[in-house]
């Protein structure tokens, strides 16, 4: 009977000692990881069966989408900033920082409106051809995500307007903060494997 | 019968007071609307379930009527295509799935001593989204000319949804329109849910809960939920390809402009496969609670069946294939799927001798839901031995599209599944009614089922081995598949027979069953120390966890044979008393005078229902008319929302 094992005793508030929110967003952010592979995936199988243009290369501007990426990824080094901002209990910084990452993320937005527009013009549309299907769907996709991502930074700036971000709940701050890194990571494989590296 | 075990309840008087006093919002419909307890839930989700139950029963009647006899002309081709359509998708999404959620959300909090899963309004969001996502699915019936003239608009492509058959060429109006966007809000009901158990099952063990110490179904339920969470988002991708196929003139599955139909069978198999472990992990783990239980024994190789479970988990994502043999992938791939085939029914083989072995030696005590198990075990191990012959390619380059596989996976899904399933209501029934369902009555249906199922699905195995095509409205007559068909028909009513008699054997039993008391069974795990049922806040005083199956080492030592002796009642209180957690009980809004953490039970909401309306209104947006889209965004904005800013309990 008695089987008490040492450390049984202490009485952490989870078993992992993972808060619950952290580890939800965690495992998430792995289903998302199949959601985004699975587009991924057919895009790859698709780019090289398309039977009529416009083509990738007639289209990618990559100077221009190299800076929207990294207009996205200094993004993501505001949001490490607005965390340790707020992990240090300023949340004036906190809502600076808060505020540049989503300017930031809507900068990217634009840059992908433009794209999109400019693709439309050149004669890509979704049934034009396999490219335009897949290219289409896969960054819209994408773009829905960094929408969300703008709507809770946004939501967290209103949130501390009222006093809600504090010091004590920077958990919320690390939690978009998860999300608006793993929508960045997204966008470098995106970026390097349909942008960069082209088929022949 | 058993040694009672009462443990020290800290302030058991007061808390009963205070939650009756708390409670008494605790009744009436919006209670149950706006509930959060994961029990409530999990009896929304059976209870939803098992309606949906009998609706797909009933179509599978029609098509057994349809099938009885050769030239039949009870149902049209147009109105049999939509009806096996739906019988396929209703049963594997509407009914075992939810029915395997239903007792994720009654039994997990319980046997891992929690008061609740980790996030409780997550959870009555994914039964709304569900029941939603269900009734949308079936609307799809009202949208041809009108049903009562027997024209009926269900999706008719088949469960499986092959493209190019799906597109809007091969299937013109919104029938796969709802089916696909049906399953779309499934699968968030499944994410959902998935996310929530693992979190729950991780993080939320009572002391002492170690992860080898948790009861087999809690462990099937962590492996279902990560199966749910990696394969619902590849089935969400091939939906999203579909669906802008459909509505938006896409070219994924467009063979014209370089698509190939064959990337819909990868997708939806890659998740299909996992998909099959989703729905039949759970009875397994059913099975493996009930068996100790009435053998009186632990389970045999407790952690040989946990392995194999995690084992089936890993080896289900390499299987896909062997549903696509036929489709011309090639010698290597499928002689490379046809061994990965072969070697998951390994873990599989592994966790049937445990179950024998448990049963081996033991005291048994035959009651209903030791039947459903064994039945469970016979026919689930003729489904997969004819799995196993699937999985030879030339074998089943035969046996591909006829009446053969019908049978395999109704013997693997209905002989496996719902038995399981059904061995889980009768078991666990007196734990959240309080009442016993009948003995004999339960006998009964266990052997009528049992009859009923052998008549209409062996059958099927001679039909398939004779030739028969599934998915067949009509054949004629000199085959030799009349009598077998009848036979087949016959079984199927027979089944609906054993249903009807389950049907009155709930109702009566609910009234007038025997009183249950708190351990009916003598059984091992931690659910059974509660009372029945259970009350909002489960447990008074969070158990401390020494052993696997802590609750009957609490109520039994052995003698030097290693047979189980009672502990004496005072023995039991002394062990419990030194565990003086102190956490002691304050329902609801009481003070925390009593020195202990008090209890906060989750606040009732009505946000997740809200979120989840918004659902089916944005796919009915999508199908009619994009304002209708708005709205839906509207309302799951506004869901949304309102859940993030109310407080999760109250103050």
């Amino acid at each position: 009977m008695a089987h008490v094992a040492a450390g049984e005793t202490t009485h952490l508030e989870t078993n992992t000692g993972l808060d619950n929110r952290k580890l939800l967003m965690w495992l998430f952010l792995g289903s998302e990881c199949l959601f985004f592979g699975s587009f991924i995936a057919a895009y790859l199988l698709y780019r090289n069966r398309n039977v009529s243009g416009p083509y990738p290369k007639d289209l990618f501007d990559i100077p221009f989408t190299s800076v929207s990426s990294f207009v996205l990824l200094m993004s993501s080094l505001c949001m490490v900033l607005a965390l340790s901002a707020i992990q240090r209990g300023n949340v004036h910084k906190m809502r600076i920082w808060l505020l540049a990452t989503a300017f930031l993320g809507l900068v990217f937005l634009s840059g992908q409106a433009f794209e999109f527009t400019q693709f439309y013009r050149e004669g890509l549309k979704l049934d034009t051809n396999m490219f335009g299907t897949t290219f289409f769907v896969l960054t819209g996709f994408h773009g829905a995500h960094v929408t969300i991502g703008v709507l809770i930074l946004m939501s967290l700036y209103g949130g501390s307007l009222k006093g809600k971000i504090t010091e004590e709940n920077a958990l919320q701050v690390e939690l978009a903060g998860l999300y608006w890194h793993f929508v960045d990571i997204v966008w470098i494989i995106i970026f390097t494997m349909i942008y960069l590296v082209q088929p022949s | 019968m058993a040694a009672t075990y009462s443990p020290k309840r800290v302030s058991m008087a007061d808390a009963i007071k205070q939650t009756r006093e708390a409670g008494e919002s605790y009744q009436g419909i919006w209670s149950w609307i706006t509930t959060v307890d994961h029990k409530r839930i999990g009896v929304m989700y059976g209870v939803t379930s098992f309606i949906f139950f009998l609706l797909g029963g009933m179509e599978a009647l029609l098509i057994r009527v349809q099938l009885a006899r050769p030239a039949n002309e009870f149902l049209s081709a147009d109105q049999y295509n939509r009806v096996f359509t739906m019988h396929g998708t209703t049963m594997v999404f509407l009914v075992v799935m939810p029915m395997s959620a239903a007792f994720f959300n009654l039994l997990v909090p319980l046997m891992i001593g929690a008061r609740d899963v980790a996030f409780p309004r997550m959870n009555a969001f994914s039964f709304w989204v569900f029941l939603f996502g269900g009734i949308f699915m079936n609307l799809s019936f009202f949208t041809g000319g009108g049903i009562l003239h027997g024209d009926i608009g269900a999706p008719d492509a088949g469960w499986f949804g092959y493209a190019p058959l799906t597109l809007n060429k091969f299937s013109p109006g919104n029938g796969v329109n709802y089916w696909l966007l049906g399953i779309q809000i499934l699968g968030i009901a499944s994410l959902a849910g998935g996310f929530n158990f693992i979190v729950t099952i991780l993080n939320m063990r009572a002391p002492g809960m170690s992860l080898f110490r948790m009861p087999l179904f809690v462990w099937m339920t962590l492996v279902t939920s990560f199966l749910l969470i990696f394969a619902m988002p590849v089935i969400a991708v091939a939906l999203f390809e579909l669906m802008f196929d459909r509505l938006f003139n896409a070219n994924f599955f467009n063979a014209a402009k370089g698509g190939t139909p064959l990337l819909w069978q990868h997708m939806f198999w890659l998740f299909g496969h996992p998909e099959v472990y989703i729905l039949i992990l759970p009875a397994m783990g059913i099975v493996s609670e009930v068996l100790p239980t009435f053998a009186r024994k632990p389970l045999f190789g407790y952690p040989f069946v946990v392995f194999s479970g995690v084992a089936i988990g890993f080896m289900s994502w390499g299987v896909w294939a062997h549903h696509m043999y036929t489709t011309g992938l090639g010698s290597v791939a499928n002689s490379a799927f046809g061994i990965s085939t072969i070697l998951i029914s390994v873990p599989t083989g592994v966790k049937i001798f445990n179950w024998m072995a448990t049963l081996w030696g033991g005291s048994i005590s035959f009651k209903t839901p030791l039947y459903f198990s064994i039945g469970f075990i016979a026919m689930f191990t003729v489904g997969g031995l004819t799995g196993v012959t699937h999985s030879i390619v030339p074998a089943d380059y035969q046996q591909q599209d006829t009446y053969y596989i019908v049978a395999h996976f109704h013997q693997v899904l209905f002989g496996g599944a719902i038995f399981g399933l059904f061995s889980g209501i009768y078991y666990w029934f007196p734990k959240f009614t309080g009442r016993m369902l009948s003995e004999p009555l339960g006998k009964l249906h266990f052997w009528l089922m049992f009859a009923g199922f052998n008549l209409t699905f062996q059958p099927m195995m001679i039909l398939g081995l004779l030739g028969m095509p599934r998915r067949i409205q009509s054949y004629p007559d000199g085959y030799g598949w009349g009598f077998w068909n009848a036979m087949a028909t016959f079984g199927a009513f027979t089944i609906a027979l054993s249903i009807l008699v389950f049907i009155f054997n709930v109702i009566r039993s609910v009234r007038h069953g025997e009183i249950a008391g708190d351990d009916p069974w003598d059984a091992r795990t931690l659910e059974w120390s509660i009372p029945s049922p259970p009350p909002p806040y489960n447990f008074a005083e969070i158990p401390q966890v020494h052993a696997l199956d802590d609750f009957w080492h609490k109520k039994y030592a052995e003698d030097e044979h290693g047979r189980p002796v009672p502990i004496p009642q005072g023995a039991a209180i002394a062990v419990s008393s030194h565990e003086g957690g102190g956490h002691g009980v304050e329902a609801r809004n009481g003070d925390e005078g009593d020195g202990g953490h008090g209890i906060h039970l989750p606040s009732p909401s009505y946000m997740p229902i809200i979120a989840a309306a918004g659902m089916p209104i944005m796919a009915l947006g999508l199908i009619y008319d994009y304002a209708l889209l708005a709205v839906g965004v509207a309302v799951l904005i506004v869901g949304i929302y309102g859940w993030a800013l109310e407080p999760a309990t109250e103050e």
